[in-house]
């Protein structure tokens, strides 16, 4: 194909342009040309369709994204915000946390490995580009049915990639979910979360300022991979037929990234560069287009420096390639020597490829001839803003009138079957074929990791201060009721933070739903959005960022509306954090919070094929109060232990308690049935010493949350009313069932 | 003492491996793969880490890096060396250890507390530990399979050179379940499981591991 340039697209104002096939409607491309004067250059055209494409755009999120500013709190713990690459908050003793998830979702459908080991590359990619270094990152995923067979195809291969990229980063893998469902057959989500650190004095940001400063490429050379990966994969819902779309999704390499990390942060070190950007969805077209806008917009590129895995690449392929592990920094003169020595020292390959101008378009030329003069901000920010039209879903009356018809436990033999049954279902079985895939060790800072509440690492070796992250989603719940939905993720990321003793700071967010072309879906992600931001408001913690993943959706099936909620605290002294569990017998077991017939939306109730119901009301206040018992016990060492209730209620706590040291415990329960499978949130157990009873009846007392003692610690069973279970028997229940699906 | 701990590209323990010497009582030293200078060290670490990025195989390309010429030459005149993970499969290509890593017999990275025993505290590495000792450190590797001839087998069995062994079920496969041999000279180890992870409970299962540098710090004041 000829070049075509600026001249010629002035020249030739009437060529016919596959804008369709690139993913732009009728109405995108008028616009391209109303903006332009003219019709777009190929290349333009390119990265137009790229940067506007739903996954860059956030076209048709933006109008209810904005009530995360609208509803912003008011707060001096926010360093950067949202639209940068990731959120910033302050932890105190000069130290910042930046922390952001992002979602791989499609492209771990078509390859699993591929898609999830690059979906941890560009999370952990966006972490660095703020200045830090990335200390840790989870992965909050699901699947189809546990027994289907495609399953069996695509989470070996999501967990190897995963692993195979963290892993080789040396990244400790701290936590995360895996979740299974029948909507997540044809669309399973990989989510990826990093965690990085710094200084405050070390941000970076994404800018190009100063006139004569150079625009540097550094890192993995352009290859043809992940061209229109956002645009046509992530932005599109599966169809049957059509082409292959493997070509589209990136293939990583890890080893290439880690010696990306260690030569940017020794850039980063002796502060060589002015603004920096990372390379992930819409490769050189986001970087440019982001960096130049975040200046005052002039910016030169000759694209033909750009260097190259395949030699045959057009122009458009390499604006739109979305090769992995590369870096767009802008350097000032006097510092583009030093620059280069240090990515000699790492062996990696670097080239200048531009300069600032103090113009207001960025021009890129092919050998000399201008094929690209755009006002940048129209590219990175200025995309189409849709109103979609939402509608609740007839669907929602519907459920809210089923009512549920699950067994309940009576007789021990029946409580016994119970908890058994929920030990060993796939959504609650132990989880460590899987995470003993992951690296949790490296870096030696790790203090918690899965089976966990949260994760948690220690930030600095002297003063013991520490962070701790948790991921959450009740998927079933908000498919429920999407605004309740929202809140208990968010209350229950909150918590599992909490029962650790850290305090909750920031909020992160990664909103998995259907195709926003249809009403419903839209009105779940409106109800869902309005929830968080108005639970995020409610309980004063900012939200620094986020990431929407639409079109999970397989020909009219959409998944499950789920927002997966990441929430960070700050704990002063990880020595003293309170563990999941008790190690010795003795202790008394205390339930914190009210029990009431939750069963909408629960583990049992899923397991016996109802998904109807009314599902909880959110109480913040109340979560708000237990968080703030949950710390004054960490700081008062009232608890030897505490562990949240969530899926699969008291009895799947009780289990993971018992097996974690392998300690039993003795518990008596009114109204068993409903005490054991009851999903009410703002619960927790904890495990204390029998001296510490009037400090806790006090603590709780101060904070109005009920507390009910159910039980003791110690023996080699779970015994719960008459029914005595060996932890032997529910050991291999809870053990065997990952295992024998994927092993 | 110095103890000095090289940062190969794609290095991943250095910092750990550092922490643990500190740990112990010495003065860590961090070493540039591409510097041929020890810098007056009286011990070396190879750490765990993907080196090269496992390219060819694992430790094949590090094994060449311009500070292992010294290396080798300091090791084979009675120098301690320690070679952990991927720093054994580097002690492995350069033939100061007997045998190869080859993949895991499940064929999948494993991340486990993994429990040990020490069979012979006779070495530079190993002497803070009783014969016999059982500890748990962590084991995390993807090529952690230690195979070698019969011959050889019997020759580091005859010799007591198996210096610790996995306990229980066998994690990766290695032959006669050996998780770390040494040499004739019992001043170079390589040890699959990582001890610079179990320097203190609060961020490894155990402080098991701190042994071993411990004894080295030892072995270099004698």
């Amino acid at each position: 194909m000829a070049l075509d340039t600026v001249a010629q697209a002035q020249a030739n104002p009437e060529a016919s342009q596959p804008f369709a096939e690139l993913g732009l409607k009728p109405d995108e491309y008028a616009r391209i040309k109303e903006i332009l004067g003219r019709r777009p250059t190929s290349s333009e055209l390119a990265m137009y369709s790229v940067m506007w494409s739903e996954h860059c755009s956030y076209k048709s999120s933006k109008v209810h994204l904005k009530q995360f500013g609208e509803k912003a709190v008011k707060t001096d713990a926010l360093l950067v915000g949202i639209g940068e690459n990731a959120g910033v908050v302050d932890v105190g003793q000069g130290y910042a946390v930046t922390f952001k998830i992002e979602s791989h979702n499609h492209p771990s459908f078509i390859e699993p490995y591929q898609g999830a080991a690059t979906g941890v590359g560009g999370i952990v990619r966006d972490i660095l580009t703020m200045g830090a270094r990335p200390i840790a990152v989870m992965d909050p995923l699901r699947f189809g049915p546990a027994d289907a067979p495609d399953t069996r195809r695509v989470l070996p291969g999501i967990v190897a990639g995963v692993g195979g990229y963290g892993n080789c980063l040396g990244l400790p893998n701290i936590g995360g979910e895996v979740v299974f469902d029948q909507t997540y057959l044809g669309n399973p989500l990989v989510n990826a979360l990093c965690v990085g650190v710094m200084k405050h004095s070390d941000i970076k940001l994404a800018k190009a300022a100063g006139a004569g400063n150079l625009v540097v490429l550094y890192g993995a050379k352009t290859g043809g991979d992940g061209i229109g990966g956002v645009s046509v994969l992530a932005s599109e819902t599966f169809e049957s037929k059509g082409p292959a779309k493997r070509p589209a999704v990136q293939v990583g390499d890890p080893f290439v990234e880690k010696v990306l990390i260690e030569c940017s942060l020794e850039i980063f070190a002796e502060d060589l560069v002015v603004g920096i950007q990372d390379l992930g969805g819409a490769g050189l077209s986001c970087a440019t287009s982001e960096l130049a806008s975040g200046g005052s917009g002039g910016m030169k590129v000759q694209l033909d420096k750009v260097p190259l895995r395949d030699p045959s690449l057009s122009p458009e392929e390499i604006l739109m390639s979305e090769s992995q592990e590369r870096m767009c920094a802008i350097v000032e003169p006097s510092k583009i020597a030093r620059f280069l020595e240090i990515c000699e020292k790492w062996d990696v390959t670097v080239t200048v490829i531009g300069e600032v101008t103090d113009g207001k378009h960025l021009e890129i030329t092919w050998n000399g001839e201008l094929i690209v003069d755009v006002p940048p901000r129209t590219v990175a920010h200025d995309g189409p803003v849709y109103q979609r039209p939402f509608a609740q879903p007839a669907y929602i009356d519907q459920v809210a009138k089923e009512a549920i018809n699950v067994p309940l436990a009576k007789s021990d033999a029946e409580i016994k079957e119970t908890v058994l049954k929920l030990a060993a279902t796939p959504n609650l079985a132990d989880k460590s074929w899987i995470t003993n895939q992951y690296d949790r060790y490296v870096q030696g800072n790790t203090i918690q990791s899965q089976p966990d509440d949260s994760g948690m690492i220690r930030i600095d070796e002297k003063t013991h201060l520490g962070v701790a992250v948790a991921t959450d989603a009740n998927a079933n719940w908000s498919y429920l009721n999407p605004y309740e939905g929202a809140k208990l993720a968010l209350a229950e990321a909150a918590r599992n933070i909490a029962t650790a003793g850290a305090k909750p700071l920031a909020v992160t967010n990664c909103l998995n739903f259907g195709s926003p072309e249809d009403p419903g879906v839209m009105w779940q992600f409106a109800e869902s959005v309005r929830g968080l931001a108005d639970g995020c408001l409610e309980m004063g913690l900012p939200v620094t960022g986020g990431n929407v993943s639409f079109y999970n959706q397989t020909g009219d099936v959409a998944i499950l509306p789920t927002p997966v909620i990441g929430v960070l605290g700050v704990i002063d002294d990880v020595r003293t954090r309170t563990p999941m569990s008790f190690d010795r017998a003795g202790l008394d077991l205390y339930l914190l919070g009210d029990t009431y017939e939750d069963l909408a939306g629960s583990e049992w109730a899923y397991m016996h094929n109802q998904r109807g119901g009314i599902a909880p009301t959110a109480d913040l206040q109340r979560e708000m109060r237990l968080i703030n018992l949950l710390v004054a016990g960490r700081t008062k060492k009232i608890f030897s232990a505490a562990h949240d209730l969530s899926q699969g209620g008291l009895s799947a706590t009780l289990t993971e308690m018992v097996l974690r040291h392998n300690v039993g415990a003795t518990v008596t329960l009114e109204n068993v049935g409903i005490a054991l499978i009851s999903e009410t949130p703002g619960r927790v157990v904890v495990a204390i010493d029998q001296a510490q009873t009037a400090a806790l009846t006090q603590e709780a007392a101060a904070q109005k949350i009920t507390l009910t003692k159910i039980g003791t610690t110690g023996g080699d069973s779970l015994v719960i009313n008459g029914a005595k279970i060996s932890l032997t028997e529910l050991r291999n229940a809870h053990s065997e069932t990952i295992p024998k699906l994927f092993g | 003492m110095k103890i000095g701990v090289v940062t190969f590209p794609g290095t991943l323990d250095d910092r750990d491996a550092a922490r643990a010497v500190r740990h112990a009582g010495g003065i860590a030293v961090a070493l540039w793969h591409n510097d041929a200078d020890l810098h007056g060290v009286d011990a070396v670490i190879l750490p765990g880490g993907f080196s090269y990025g496992d390219y060819l195989r694992c430790g094949a390309i590090s094994r060449f890096s311009p500070v292992m010429e010294p290396i080798i030459k300091a090791a084979l005149g009675g120098m301690p060396l320690l070679g952990i993970c991927n720093g054994f499969q580097v002690l492995a290509e350069a033939h100061l250890i007997p045998g190869a890593l080859t993949r895991n017999h499940e064929l999948h990275f494993l991340c486990r507390d993994q429990k040990l025993t020490i069979e012979n505290t006779n070495t530079a590495w190993t002497s803070s530990y009783k014969q016999g000792e059982e500890i748990v450190i962590p084991l995390k590797n993807g090529e952690g399979a230690y195979m070698c001839d019969d011959e050889t087998l019997a020759m580091l069995e005859g010799e007591g050179r198996i210096i610790a062994r996995y306990v229980g079920e066998n994690p990766n496969g290695s032959r006669n379940l050996i998780a770390g041999v040494t040499n004739e000279g019992g001043n170079i180890v390589g040890l699959m499981p990582h001890p610079e992870h179990a320097i203190d409970s609060l961020t490894g299962p155990s402080a098991d591991g701190l042994g071993f540098f411990t004894s080295v710090l030892k072995a270099l004041v004698k």
